[in-house]
């Protein structure tokens, strides 16, 4: 079991102080996700269980204490895969050194390339790599330890849909694999369903809900999946209908307006799309509510 | 036209440089390390007093070293009393002076370096379990070499070029501390000019060399990221 109660000052410009009170019980081997609002305080709650930023208050990971009274243990004496959004590979070493910086165990690192399909790529340079491989190998040296927790800031945020997808079933190897306790911050309802079995949302650094991931999905169902939100990106005419496009999700969809409604959008305006048995309709912010 | 050529004075010029580089490029390590890392509210003194010798006049900063070091000072009493070392007019004592007025030459490069690497690169490392120096060493400077490169060649030209301080504080005794700027001067004021061309013209190439070197390696070096990336 792993045990976090801990305090910490968000040093948040102009405002008044706000802190992060987090107390959580997380079991070995659970896949867990952070999510919330940015300025919530996920990824210094990362930060914090890494070492890398300090607070009050007590970590426990079984028996071993990174937190508390005595201080706290360094961020290297924790057994901790922290993989960043930006990679951060060492740029000066090969894909392979990258890996035996952190451990010299050459058949770990081996097995690790294999998983994620990197082993023709070892002796590259990180520079010749794609953000996407980039990644792949920062899970590798992530994983080097060994480690008790991996942590995942935002790893996937700067991927394309399919390179996330790709990468989200390497995570989900290396975890299994591996048996660690993994947290991951997410935005992506699909990355939470597909991945966590536990969901943890933080508002203003305070946990707002902690559920089962399957629970979050069927209300993303109820409130999602016919409605959408997005943006109105431009007004055409096609054939002498009065089209709508509009940008939502990831999609770029092209919905035909009714006569009626052809002069009550405006370009850059915020809609909602309504799903009514198969067919599309298109309304103002706040009015999809009404059927 | 060259035989009968005292090259001392740039024998001189380019120990006193090498001399003065390698000290300034362990010493400022630590500060340029320090201050690209620290958040706290001294950092803005530190970094204004380290820049000092870009603005002051060369004889300001040359009577501060020629007071210092003299027995009118208590340093100067103290390297006298107890190291036996009087730096006033000696090679050492220029090395001193030049050491304080190249420093900020070789800081600064260095800290931009460090300041352009990535945070998480530096955390990636200690969580890795590398300490400090570890670090440096094995992530931190290897990925700053350009920066490396511009802050030594910078610092060694400059304290080549040298004169101000120089004078003050060395004097101009041949073969200890007339070097090829103080020479150039005495030169001119001997009307001497055929020399004093020859002396100047070496400079100018010499300097002109050691730059297109800098450049080109960092052009190089950035279009070599460039083009594996794109």
């Amino acid at each position: 079991m792993i045990r976090i109660d801990i305090d910490k000052k968000l040093s948040a410009a102009g405002e008044e102080d706000m802190h992060l009170r987090v107390n959580l019980e997380i079991e070995r081997g659970s896949f867990v996700a952070l999510t919330g609002e940015s300025g919530s305080g996920k990824t210094t709650l990362l930060r914090v269980i890494a070492g890398l930023e300090r607070a009050e208050g007590t970590i426990f990971v079984g028996e071993e204490r990174w937190l508390g009274e005595g201080g706290a243990l360094p961020p290297g004496k924790r057994r901790i895969g922290f993989v960043f959004q930006d990679y951060a590979l060492f740029e000066n070493m090969t894909v392979e050194r990258n890996l035996l910086f952190v451990s010299p165990d050459r058949e770990l690192a081996r097995e690790l390339l294999e998983i994620v399909s990197m082993s023709s790529y070892a002796s590259r340079y990180p520079a010749t790599l794609s953000g996407g491989q980039k990644q792949r190998v920062a899970l590798c040296r992530a994983m080097m330890r060994r480690p008790e927790i991996l942590l995942l800031d935002e790893a996937l945020s700067a991927l394309d849909p399919a390179m996330r997808s790709r990468l989200q079933h390497d995570i989900l190897r290396l975890h299994e694999r591996f048996s660690t306790t993994t947290i991951m911050v997410s935005h992506d309802p699909g990355e939470i369903y597909r991945l966590a079995d536990r969901v943890v949302e933080l508002k203003d650094g305070v946990v707002l809900r902690d559920i089962d991931s399957r629970f979050a999905l069927s209300e993303n169902i109820a409130a999602e999946s016919f409605l959408l939100r997005g943006e109105l990106i431009e007004l055409i005419e096609e054939n002498g209908a009065a089209m709508a496009v509009v940008s939502a999700g990831r999609q770029l969809l092209k919905i035909a307006l009714e006569d009626a409604d052809a002069g009550r959008f405006a370009q850059g305006e915020i809609v909602e799309l309504e799903f009514d048995t198969g067919c599309a309709k298109i309304v103002p912010k706040g009015e999809a509510s009404q059927l | 036209m060259f035989a009968g050529i005292d090259w001392t004075p740039f024998r001189l010029s380019f120990e006193l440089a090498s001399v003065t580089t390698l000290i300034l490029f362990f010493l400022s390590l630590p500060v340029a390390w320090w201050l690209s890392r620290t958040q706290r509210a001294i950092k803005p003194f530190v970094e204004a007093l380290v820049s000092m010798p870009i603005v002051l006049p060369p004889s300001v900063l040359g009577f501060y070293i020629l007071w210092g070091f003299s027995h009118d000072s208590p340093l100067g009493r103290l390297l006298e009393n107890y190291f036996d070392m009087k730096l006033l007019f000696s090679f050492e004592g220029l090395v001193a002076a030049s050491v304080i007025y190249s420093f900020p030459f070789m800081v600064q490069p260095m800290q931009s370096g460090f300041e352009s690497l990535g945070r998480s690169m530096i955390e990636a490392s200690y969580l890795a379990g590398k300490n400090t120096l570890q670090t440096l060493f094995y992530v931190a400077l290897p990925n700053i070499k350009p920066s490396l490169i511009t802050a030594t060649v910078i610092t060694f030209a400059h304290t080549v070029g040298e004169f101000g301080v120089v004078l003050m504080v060395g004097g101009s005794i041949p073969g200890e501390t007339k070097v090829a700027s103080v020479a150039i001067y005495e030169l001119v004021e001997t009307m001497d000019y055929t020399t004093a061309h020859i002396y100047s013209g070496v400079m100018v190439l010499l300097s002109f060399v050691v730059l297109l070197g800098v450049y080109g390696f960092n052009r190089s070096k950035s279009r070599k990221i460039k083009g594996s990336r794109g």
